[in-house]
């Protein structure tokens, strides 16, 4: 069996909250990732709030991601299983150092992410919601497999303008063709 | 007088009021030995609860209230005796948004079809844009639950999301179904 978190460009590791707070901190200081990330009123978090954010019990499957030619730490992936009796998980990335978006990484992470949903959980479907703003994710998302399964129309209002929060699935029947 | 002459939480046959755990948490825990109850409501493996843990999970909801005012519970009572009929809430409210989901059940089937719902409903939406002053409401329902689909769609919600196969129940799969209704379409005239 290959190594089950490696991808082409990154692997997931476990969270070390001592050696990856400061990381975590500097990407929640920049308010662009925050507002990609997250519906929540952008606020910055200090070192102290992310190391114990971090290493606060895990509630699903919560990975870093390392560039795999250097190891540098650039993002997570978390798969939060709200109700495990479906077979279905909600999924939420990350890349937190600008210079690494729009080249892949975050596609490769969320392909490592979803075999390890569907061959290791045994998943039916995983989930996610990401913003109408938020072109490079949905992009990346639909490369990685998901689909849009509907709109809640205006559920965000940033910068004077309403937003749609998008809703993404994809199925394991669907996955890897 | 005030220039208010609405009564919020006067509906003709039902009123929306406040839990009282020491009396309701009985009703209530009778409510989830019921299976369809909920698989109507929930995405929860269905799980008979104890009137201790009915009045736990209330009082944690109004600590919840209490302090992060991210949500607003009340009771669906029948006018003419008080009696606890069913429950409707807005919860998971994002403020900076004007955003939250709304939930709202009639507990006993015997109670079901007699408009206490839909009453309690109108009261709801009204209380959701024109006193908390929210922009969008988000609630769902389950492919197996046709009528629950009719009882959205008649007060305006619209099916913005069919998350595929999202259910598994008595070994088949099932949309879950997302619905949105905006201030806008509430407020218009005709509705």
């Amino acid at each position: 069996m290959n190594d089950l978190l490696r991808g082409e460009l990154v692997r997931l590791t476990a969270h070390n909250p001592e050696t990856d707070a400061e990381a975590a901190a500097r990407w929640s200081a920049n308010s662009e990732f925050g507002r990609l990330l997250d519906s929540s009123p952008y606020w910055p978090m200090s070192l102290r709030e992310m190391k114990d954010n971090l290493a606060a019990e895990p509630t699903g499957f919560s990975f870093m991601i390392r560039v795999l030619t250097d190891d540098r730490l650039i993002g997570f992936v978390d798969q939060g299983m709200a109700q495990p009796q479906h077979g279905e998980t909600w999924v939420a990335i990350g890349i937190g150092e600008p210079e690494y978006w729009g080249k892949g990484y975050g596609t490769d992470a969320m392909r490592v992410a979803l075999r390890y949903g569907f061959t290791e959980l045994n998943l039916y479907r995983v989930s996610l919601g990401v913003f109408s703003y938020n072109e490079r994710a949905l992009r990346s998302y639909a490369k990685a497999g998901f689909k849009v399964e509907g709109r809640l129309r205006r559920a965000l209002h940033r910068d004077g303008q309403w937003w749609d929060e998008i809703n993404m699935g994809v199925l394991r029947s669907e996955w890897g063709l | 007088m005030t220039p208010f002459q609405v009564q919020l939480f006067d509906g003709e046959q039902v009123r929306l009021m406040a839990f009282n755990p020491e009396k309701d948490s009985e009703v209530e825990a009778r409510w989830t030995s019921d299976p369809d109850f909920w698989r109507l409501t929930s995405l929860k493996p269905a799980c008979p609860l104890s009137t201790a843990q009915v009045k736990k999970r209330r009082e944690a909801w109004e600590k919840e209230a209490r302090e992060k005012r991210n949500r607003f519970d009340f009771a669906i009572r029948l006018r003419a005796d008080d009696r606890l009929v069913g429950y409707a809430h807005i919860d998971s409210l994002e403020w900076n948004h004007g955003h939250a989901w709304l939930h709202l059940a009639i507990g006993d089937p015997a109670d079901r079809g007699q408009g206490y719902g839909s009453e309690a409903m109108r009261l709801l939406l009204r209380y959701a844009f024109h006193e908390l002053n929210l922009y969008r409401l988000t609630t769902d329902t389950f492919e197996y639950n046709p009528r629950g689909v009719k009882f959205l769609e008649r007060h305006g919600f619209v099916l913005e999301v069919r998350r595929r196969q999202a259910i598994l129940r008595d070994g088949k799969r099932w949309d879950e179904y997302r619905f949105g209704l905006l201030r806008e379409d509430w407020e218009r005239p005709g509705k």
